[in-house]
């Protein structure tokens, strides 16, 4: 019984990180119609520069500060200088570059800073709270985790339902020509979707690193489960990000419980599979509308 | 005023227009009509900025629109309902219109401006907070003249408003319109198929044909002269 | 009726596409004996590598060039046939092609397992679906280590070579002989009605399925093809390498697969022997390129995977049709012959 609180518990913390990321991809899916592959190693990049920062004696929370901003720079400028050019041609080019991208960025974070295993500091301690007289297996770090993420998620609500930046993004994304008709920057705002994408990556690459063995490599299994939640919640829409999120946290958790870790991304596969083959668009897509 | 001169369009091979002049004046309604494939959505898309033309130029109130971007000519106050509505259906009735005024008004005139439309096409009150997609053909015809109407324009471009409408629907949105043009500076080109309602509401009329200007005169002209009306018109 | 196709002036080859490729194959049989014969056995065992790079590549420009279907995951695949020639070499006494057919087989129904949900699947979700494919397989190996060899892996025997014959020329003539074969068979199916269903299915799903063709039919008949190649590549790769463990079969050599088949020509199956000369070299270029910049030692791997993504995004957005469409271009633009006309020209 302890074991499977402690594992759902587990599910829960590692479940709202794939769904920070599968904002980010959501985010950049509405804007653009293309799935980022390279997301994960984009917050995989701004964590080593973070790294590094925190090497020369920055504190914590500016590097933290510091990353989430340049996430934003870089997310704006792949938009500009790689996504840009292929709008409008071919549905697989821009997949194609983004995993070119991806492999760049691996392959540049293993150039620059070598292969000596580090480790990354969390911004809390991760050792399990106390709750009554027992250890679980959720800590401070874990708390932090599930705050920012509902920080970032609600952020992301509030900014496309309540505000005209919002509905500018929304109308972007559904309609971008007719949006331009009504004298929307629909250019600038996809700039911008990309941008705030890559501060959610950012978070993400922060949130998990110090849980794993940081490594270049180390956003690629993150990246596929963030696809898997991202799916099952539908490419569209942030509150199903979210859900996506914890179902797929939780079932990665359950397999690596009680079936062992190396199963786990093969049980992402298997429930990906399912989530593909019973509602390919999601359980919170909408019908595609008709426009008329 | 709208001067378009020498406008030439081509997609790839295939002519769509060819040295296209014709002017439109404030206050008055401008048709252009012909059969399809004529170049009638292509001249508006051109003027709108959504294609690029080979050679011309197109002027509105003495500045060139040509090469601008699409959303940099709207913000002339240039307004194009193209065809098809572009209705977004993802979105609200209000978030429709609420979108048309983003580039243009403040917080409070945009309510107020939102309110005024309302007041033009009461059916739409009903359905403000519903997606558009709940709406019917002619609910959505309301609401994107609405939306095209909410920036108060200068330039006012419409393909085929009367497309999938009923007669009555049609004859109400035509008088609509007049009584929004005349005695404005309002610019309205509007193309239709449908050329006799057309005809009955303009002031002055394009005939095109194969994307060359067959005869550019007034309305009531056109209208009286049958055997272009038969040839070029369809009646 | 086909015309017939001139080569050079004077040189004609059958109009029956069967007979022209055997024949081609075995040109190009006769200029890499020559070849092999002149060269030191390491170069061999190259050429070799090439070849089998070389049948990999084939099957996946078949599916994602002619067919439409990205994968991401033809690592994988080749994992799998390479675990099952050494699963079987360990534990059995199978003749050596026997052994070669259960590892086609064996890539051939995982390719229908993953095939069969790809056909629901459009771009974006086949790719990542395929992502986690590449990334999920491994694991599974290290798991049960017993069975599957763990770190150290399982190791493989080449064939005894007969005579004289050293073995790495002995070796590198089984990967070329494989993907001479491969070349023929594959050159066959996209000229026959299978390579149009292929074609029809990749430009208008819709369409296709309008004239007749079993939509889903033919896209897992593509999959199980491809994966099918990628299982004998990984035979060979194995037989190369001597040891077949994970550490062979990273996400990297899916995506590097993915930049060959890219730069070779996506669609074209002449082309992916560029895409297998730049998996083989780069990997030696960039070691020298990192030595000259001072890099450390382990930087030469993360060089080439530089260069891989960037292959990856400069042809994409340059050349999209790869090193193959540009000569194909250059081919039927510059006048040569007397003929200059597209008709004319090879098409495999």
């Amino acid at each position: 019984m302890e074991l499977f609180i402690n594992v759902t518990l587990d599910g829960v913390a590692n479940g709202m990180i794939f769904a920070a990321l599968a904002l980010a991809l959501v985010l950049i899916f509405r804007a653009t119609r293309i799935v980022n592959f390279a997301q994960g190693a984009m917050g995989m990049i701004t964590t080593f520069i973070a790294s590094s920062l925190l090497g020369q004696g920055v504190g914590y929370w500016w590097a933290f500060l510091a990353v989430l901003a340049i996430g934003f720079v870089l997310g704006a400028l792949v938009e500009r200088v790689l996504i840009r050019p292929l709008q409008g041609k071919s549905e697989l080019n821009p997949v194609i570059v983004t995993i070119g991208l991806l492999v760049v960025l691996e392959g540049l974070a293993g150039t620059i800073y070598g292969n000596s295993s580090r480790g990354f500091p969390a911004a809390y301690s991760q050792s399990g709270l106390t709750v009554g007289h027992t250890k679980i297996a959720f800590s401070h770090f874990d708390v932090f985790i599930l705050v920012a993420v509902l920080v970032l998620m609600t952020g992301t609500l509030v900014l496309f339902r309540a505000t005209t930046l919002g509905l500018r993004m929304r109308a972007s994304a559904f309609a971008g020509e007719i949006s331009r008709l009504l004298g929307v920057r629909v250019g600038l705002l996809l700039t911008l979707g990309w941008a705030l994408a890559g501060v959610t990556g950012s978070l993400a690459g922060l949130l998990v690193a110090p849980t794993s063995s940081f490594g270049p490599y180390f956003m690629d299994l993150v990246l596929v489960y963030a696809f898997t939640a991202a799916v099952i919640g539908g490419l569209e829409s942030p509150l199903g990000a979210l859900i996506g999120g914890l179902i797929t946290g939780l079932c990665i958790s359950y397999v690596g419980g009680y079936l062992g870790s190396g199963l786990q991304p093969l049980g992402a596969l298997v429930l990906l599979m399912v989530a593909l083959m019973a509602r390919p668009e999601g359980i919170f897509a909408r019908p595609a509308a008709r426009r008329v | 005023m709208l001067e378009v001169k020498d406008l030439s369009v081509s997609y790839g091979p295939v002519d769509a227009l060819k040295s296209v002049t014709f002017s439109a004046r404030p206050g008055a309604i401008t048709a252009v009509l012909g059969a399809n494939g004529a170049g009638k959505t292509t001249l508006l898309r051109t003027i709108s900025g959504m294609v690029k033309p080979r050679t011309g130029t197109v002027c509105f109130d003495g500045e060139e629109l040509l090469g601008r971007a699409i959303e940099d000519i709207a913000r002339r106050a240039v307004a194009h309902v193209p065809e098809g509505r572009g209705v977004i259906a993802e979105l609200t009735v209000e978030e429709n219109l609420r979108l048309a005024t983003l580039w243009c008004m403040g917080r409070r005139d945009r309510q107020e401006a939102i309110e005024a439309t309302f007041e033009l096409f009461p059916r739409l009150r009903g359905f403000r907070r519903r997606h558009a997609s709940m709406l019917s053909g002619g609910e959505r015809q309301m609401l994107v003249i609405g939306r095209a109407l909410i920036s108060r324009p200068r330039l006012l471009l419409l393909d085929e408003p009367s497309l999938g409408l009923a007669p009555l629907v049609t004859a109400q949105l035509m008088a609509l319109l007049r009584d929004h043009t005349e005695g404005t500076d309002l610019t309205v080109v509007l193309v239709e198929q449908n050329a006799r309602s057309a005809l009955s509401v303009s002031h002055r009329a394009v005939v095109l044909n194969l994307g060359e200007v067959v005869v550019s005169d007034d309305a009531a002209v056109i209208a009286g002269d049958s055997d272009l009306r038969h040839h070029y018109l369809g009646f | 009726m086909t015309p017939r196709h001139s080569l050079l002036r004077g040189v004609r080859l059958p109009s029956q596409p069967l007979a022209r490729h055997l024949i081609l194959a075995l040109g190009g049989a006769a200029i890499l004996y020559l070849i092999t014969s002149s060269l030191s056995p390491y170069n061999d065992f190259e050429v070799g590598e090439i070849a089998l790079y070389v049948i990999a590549l084939a099957g996946l420009s078949l599916l994602t060039g002619v067919n439409g279907q990205i994968s991401l995951g033809h690592g994988a695949f080749m994992a799998v046939g390479a675990y099952t020639v050494a699963l079987l070499m360990t534990h059995t006494h199978l003749n050596f092609i026997i052994e070669l057919l259960a590892s086609i087989g064996s890539a051939a129904l995982l390719g229908l397992v993953i095939g069969i949900p790809a056909t629901r699947l459009k771009g974006p979700y086949l790719a990542g679906m395929t992502l986690l494919l590449a990334l999920a397989l491994p694991p599974v190996a290290d798991k049960w280590s017993t069975t599957f060899g763990g770190d150290q892996g399982l190791s493989t025997t080449v064939p005894t070579a007969p005579g004289t014959v050293n073995p790495e020329e002995w070796l590198a003539w089984i990967q070329i002989i494989g993907a001479l074969l491969t070349f023929v068979l594959l050159a066959n199916l996209l000229q026959s009605r299978y390579g149009r269903a292929f074609r029809a299915v990749r430009d208008d799903e819709v369409a296709a399925s309008l004239a007749g063709i079993h939509v889903a039919r033919t896209k897992v008949t593509a999959f199980v093809i491809s994966a099918a190649c990628a299982g004998l590549a990984g035979a060979f790769l194995g037989l190369s390498t001597g040891v077949v463990n994970t550490g062979e079969f990273p996400l990297t050599l899916s995506i590097q697969l993915l930049a060959a088949m890219v730069l070779g020509g996506t669609g074209t199956l002449v082309g992916m022997w560029w895409g297998a000369v730049l998996l083989v070299y780069l990997p030696q270029w960039s070691t020298s390129l990192s030595g000259n910049f001072n890099l450390g030692s382990g930087a030469s791997a993360y060089l080439a995977t530089i260069i891989f993504g960037v292959v990856l995004i400069v042809v994409m957005i340059a050349a999209p049709t790869g090193l193959q469409g540009g000569l194909r271009w250059a081919w039927r633009h510059v006048p040569r012959f007397g003929s200059g006309s597209s008709a004319g020209s090879l098409r495999v």
